[in-house]
């Protein structure tokens, strides 16, 4: 996993906190993690555990102020050039200007992103064909209208939209669901990104349409060689995208280990948990275990382990007194816990 | 932490949720929990400084119109001979020969410029006149009920004229009182007609649909269509001079009304709409809940804030439009004072350039408006506690 | 259960439930869009049965046909219960107040099921209140022991919707279907707005409600998982028709319509992973306004033949399913293999 040519993508020790009027919220709290080329990272975990702002974060979309990084570093790993004479340059996005020409040609051309709801990303009054086109247009320096047009209408085809060449002059109300969804990928690809982020982009989908999707974004991926985060509380989704997986609550990592480890041989007790209170349609049937407990405000100061309120596995006296550290059990397998 | 709280729920062997005891919810949560929708809008509104100034001031300006007998000093017909059109005079404190601190004034002498044929009035040092609080002078029924004869403020001999004078040499300040009563009332009684005529037009229409929405909605685009002023103004002009005063009053609110429910049934019908759509509405049906009860338990509280923030934009330009229509001489008539009225004086060039102080009464039309503004301002913020 | 003499408690006899709506803005038409067409469904006393369908295949209006908050278009609901039968389709005033504290609803969303403007006290009582079954004292002591049951404390009586998470605000809906003593809860995907920590929660509460009060569910939901483990039987819907209805096991084991091969096939599974080696089916779910002649399902069906296009099958018997396909019994199809470990 070490694979420098294809790491594209270092996160050290993020921490994004809101400072809201009823207090702090400290949505990421020292996330760390490494993504390459090629490869997937699936972050699983419920809402107000980070997944989502982690993403913001590397894009710098954060809205600030209430949110801003307070810490860690971001590290992009761009390469100019083509083919083996490319040099290689190093950028922390969180030392850019939010809104600064770096950051913006690196949100169109280096990272593409995908939401859940795609029709909040289109713009109504404007047809899908020129929102895509607009982001070639802006990112390519002289590249000519037609061939923009030309690229466009071939992306499209490639997501999967029949017709192509007339749904190009489409408007965003006259596709439904699944193809503004592929027209959202499309648009996300459309510069050739390094990276692809999937921020729960099949939840509003019907399982049909989201198998779809899946197929799509994994063959795409392949495809084009590109490092995927995808985001997700359907663990059994995240299951079907990820080479490895990172499992969040409140803002901090608790498990980080390959894809089959986190799926069979979970170790933390938060994880072993959702996996015993979520349903499977192939498994065995037997009364779900459910967490008890909610999630403890995001106001919340807890100076231990967060989960603590809620694990059938809690040492008073420890695990509420310091936070655990995220150690590695066994190689690629990370826990932050205790007991390991 | 540890001691979580058994509740014996039968048949369910996994610990009970909330009996967790969440960290850092402390007690000052427990208000937020049991809070009604009011007082989270009270809360939220307290956070806007600009809001809660304005509406202590707003306050602070209606009971001045309320009680404009008591807070002036003589009445809005009191007439100075041989003052016409004079300056504000000026309050000093520290009294001359060490006769002590507190306000007074000096009497003013008319002189005539021999060069300009003006009238200028000089304050004549030697009479020093202080001002004396709770004085005996007019007699004037308060709220029209207790007959009493206190001001507020006044002087013995001489005049106290802080505002300055009309040409009639009536007292600017105490007319500027008098004028906010219709200025600042119109605007309310205006609201008023508009809020019955929106809410049950607006609320015909978004409940029952189909014909009668049509019917109401084209009837609302038509007189929106219809410019305000000139509609105005024909209306008005169209009024018995003869009226009396209150009939003159009322019939002008009317006139002002009539364009001003048309927002307000907008935000009624689509609010309805809306709310008509929720799945707790849906819920109450299920359950059995009669028609009334649903307009009234779910549909109209779940917009009477939306209601009363569009009710506060509203006031000021319902001041606005009388003024102008008084300003222009076809709405409130003298001899019934309002800001309007006043400020005919100050329709010419003359009077504005000469005698700046009949501008007052426009600085309180901008007041009121900027202060209605900002209530309104910090009402829409807190309105819906439930958007975030 | 299923085998008694004893007639089903629903009786569902050709539903339909159609909506007009105008499309097109220069040339306005008006179109119908049958939400729920010809649905003939029988449920028995105690038994939850799963609805499962894509969006608009029709669940939630049945739901809401049935409950009569959606006015039919046609078609028959009968209750049979201890008062005898009832045609709950022909009910007006009193009788129909009286059904709806029989038949109680669960909705998805727990934000905009709840009133925010009334607290629990106020929102649980309000079906006790409005049918005139309890007031005052008396009404607070129903509704208390009624939100004990559903997992809340007696301190929230007073506290208002915005306090409470969603899993929470979910038991508040529970406890307002459950207050008036339902013999048929409506449950109109209850868990999909929930974290996934919380969905086992309010699961397990409404088995055991159900267990205790034998409370008969319709139990509607997109989730397959869901639907396995709450239901006893699973009915499918595509594009407002009944397509399969079976007991749960035999129809996710052997499915024998192929819509259900294509439900079942796109569920994301946790134990056999299939990254990039998914056989996905093209299409995408029917527009209800221009639905084909025929079979509704032809569009997306990879078996459909001429006669499919031609004539609608009907929904008849094939083993221990009922099905609406010409090829029910020919087609082998692929259902789940489950874990027997």
């Amino acid at each position: 996993m070490t694979d420098t040519a294809n790491l594209f993508l270092e996160v050290d020790n993020l921490k994004t906190y809101f400072f809201l009027h009823e207090g702090t919220v400290k949505a990421v709290d020292g996330v760390s993690f490494n993504l390459y080329k090629g490869r997937s990272l699936g972050v699983i975990g419920e809402s107000g555990c980070g997944k989502s702002v982690t993403a913001h974060s590397i894009l710098r979309l954060v809205p600030s102020p209430p949110g801003r990084e307070v810490d860690g570093k971001i590290l992009l790993h761009l390469h100019e050039g083509s083919n083996g004479s490319s040099t290689e340059e190093i950028v922390d996005t969180l030392k850019l200007e939010r809104n600064g020409p770096k950051m913006r040609s690196i949100r169109g051309k280096e990272i593409g992103m995908i939401f859940q709801e795609p029709m909040t990303s289109f713009s109504p009054v404007h047809t899908i064909g020129s929102q895509i086109m607009e982001n070639l247009l802006l990112h390519t320096p002289g590249i000519s209208k037609k061939e923009a047009r030309d690229r466009t209408i071939e992306m499209l085809q490639r997501v999967g939209i029949a017709r192509a060449h007339q749904q190009v002059d489409a408007y965003p109300h006259q596709f439904s669901g699944g193809m503004r969804q592929r027209a959202m990928i499309a648009m996300a690809l459309i510069c050739g990104p390094s990276m692809l982020i999937g921020d729960e982009p099949t939840t509003a989908l019907d399982v049909t349409i989201q198998a779809q999707i899946l197929d799509l974004i994994n063959d795409l991926q392949a495809e084009l060689n590109m490092a995927l985060m995808y985001i997700s509380h359907d663990l059994a989704v995240v299951g079907e995208m990820s080479d490895e997986i990172i499992v969040m609550y409140l803002g901090l990592v608790m498990e980080h280990a390959s894809t089959d480890e986190i799926f069979d041989n979970p170790l933390h007790p938060y994880t072993l948990a959702l996996w015993r209170s979520i349903p499977t349609i192939e498994g065995k049937l037997e009364r779900l275990t459910p967490i008890s407990g909610t999630l403890p405000s995001p106001f919340a100061h807890i100076p231990g382990c967060p989960f603590f309120s809620r694990c059938e596995r809690r040492i008073p006296g420890t695990c509420d007194a310091a936070l655990p550290p995220l150690k590695e059990v066994a190689p690629g397998h990370w826990v932050r816990c205790v007991l390991y | 932490m540890s001691s979580q709280t058994p509740i014996a729920i039968p048949q369910t062997p996994e610990a009970p949720p909330e009996t967790i005891i969440e960290p850092g919810k402390a007690a000052t949560d427990e208000r937020y929990y049991y809070a009604s929708q009011w007082q989270l809008i009270r809360w939220r509104f307290s956070r806007h400084k600009a809001a809660v100034v304005s509406i202590v001031l707003l306050v602070i300006l209606y009971i001045l119109a309320i009680f404009a007998e008591f807070f002036s000093p003589y009445t809005p017909d009191t007439r100075f001979e041989g003052y016409q059109s004079a300056p504000p005079t000026p309050i000093h404190w520290i009294k001359p020969n060490g006769g002590g601190f507190g306000p007074y004034v000096f009497d003013t002498v008319r002189e005539l410029d021999k060069e300009t044929f003006k009238y200028i009035y000089q304050p004549d040092e030697t009479k020093v006149l202080p001002i004396h609080f709770f004085v005996h002078a007019e007699p004037y029924k308060l709220l029209g009920l207790i007959r009493t004869d206190i001001h507020l403020f006044g002087v013995k001999e001489g005049r106290v004229l802080l505002f300055g004078s009309d040409r009639l040499a009536r007292d600017v300040f105490t007319r500027t009182l008098f004028g906010a009563r219709i200025s600042l009332s119109i605007g309310l009684v205006g609201v008023f007609i508009s809020f019955v005529l929106g809410v049950l037009l607006g609320g015909i229409s978004g409940y029952f649909g189909g014909v009668v929405d049509d019917v109401i909605q084209r009837v609302i685009d038509f007189l929106l269509a219809i410019p305000g002023l000139p509609l105005w103004m024909t209306l008005s002009a169209a009024l018995p001079r003869d009226w009396p005063t209150l009939k003159l009053y009322f019939a002008i609110t009317v006139i002002l009304s009539i364009l001003g429910w048309t927002g307000l049934a907008r935000v009624v019908r689509g609010k309805m709409l809306a709310l008509r759509e929720e799945d707790y509405t849906l819920a109450a049906r299920g359950a059995g809940a009669s028609a009334w009860r649903i307009i009234t338990r779910h549909l109209l509280p779940g917009f009477t804030s939306h209601l009363i923030v569009s009710i506060t934009f509203n006031i000021p330009g319902m001041i606005l439009s009388e003024t102008a229509l008084s300003f222009i001489g076809v709405g409130i008539q003298p001899p019934a004072v309002s800001w309007g009225t006043l400020l005919q004086d100050a329709q010419n060039l003359t009077a504005v350039a000469q005698q700046t102080w009949l501008m007052i009464p426009a600085l309180f039309v901008i007041g009121t408006v900027l202060l209605f503004n900002f209530v309104g301002d910090g009402l829409r913020d807190a309105a819906d506690p439930y958007a975030r | 259960m299923v085998n008694q003499p004893q007639p089903p408690l629903l009786e569902i006899q050709n539903l339909k439930k159609y909506f007009s709506a105008q499309r097109g803005f220069i040339r306005r038409q008006l179109v119908t869009v049958k939400a729920v067409d010809d649905v003939n469904l029988q449920v028995q006393a105690g038994e939850t049965l799963g609805i499962v369908g894509e969006s608009g295949s029709g669940k939630t209006t049945l739901g809401r046909c049935i409950t009569r908050l959606y006015e039919p278009t046609g078609g028959k609901v009968y209750l049979n219960d201890a008062g005898g039968r009832i045609s709950v389709t022909e009910l007006e005033g009193e009788d129909l107040k009286r059904f709806r504290r029989k038949a109680q609803t669960i909705f998805q969303d727990p934000y905009s099921s709840l009133n925010p403007r009334m607290n629990v006290l106020q929102t649980v009582g309000e079906p006790l209140l409005v049918n005139k079954l309890a007031k005052g004292k008396e009404l607070e002591e129903r509704v208390t022991e009624t939100i004990l049951q559903v997992g809340l404390r007696v301190e929230h009586l007073q506290r208002y919707p915005h306090s409470f998470s969603g899993g929470q605000r979910q038991r508040i809906g529970i406890a307002r279907a459950l207050v008036l003593q339902p013999e048929v809860i409506v449950a109109d995907e209850p868990v999909s707005a929930l974290d996934v920590s919380i969905q086992a929660q309010v699961l397990n509460l409404l088995i055991d409600l159900q267990q205790k009060y034998r409370l008969t569910y319709l139990f509607i939901s997109h989730a397959m998982s869901v639907v396995r483990y709450i239901s006893d039987r699973i009915a499918v819907m595509y594009a407002g028709k009944l397509v399969e209805l079976g007991p749960k096991t035999e129809l996710l084991e052997y499915p024998r319509h192929p819509y259900t091969e294509v439900l079942l096939a796109a569920v994301p599974r946790t134990a056999q992973r299939h990254r990039g080696k998914r056989n996905v089916t093209p299409g995408e779910p029917p527009d209800l306004a221009n639905l084909p002649k025929g079979c509704v399902f032809v569009p997306r069906c990879k078996y459909a033949q001429d006669i499919c296009r031609a004539q609608a099958p009907e929904l008849r018997q094939v083993g221990t399913n009922l099905v609406s396909c010409h090829f029910a019994e020919s087609l082998h199809l692929q259902g789940i293999k489950f874990e027997t470990t």
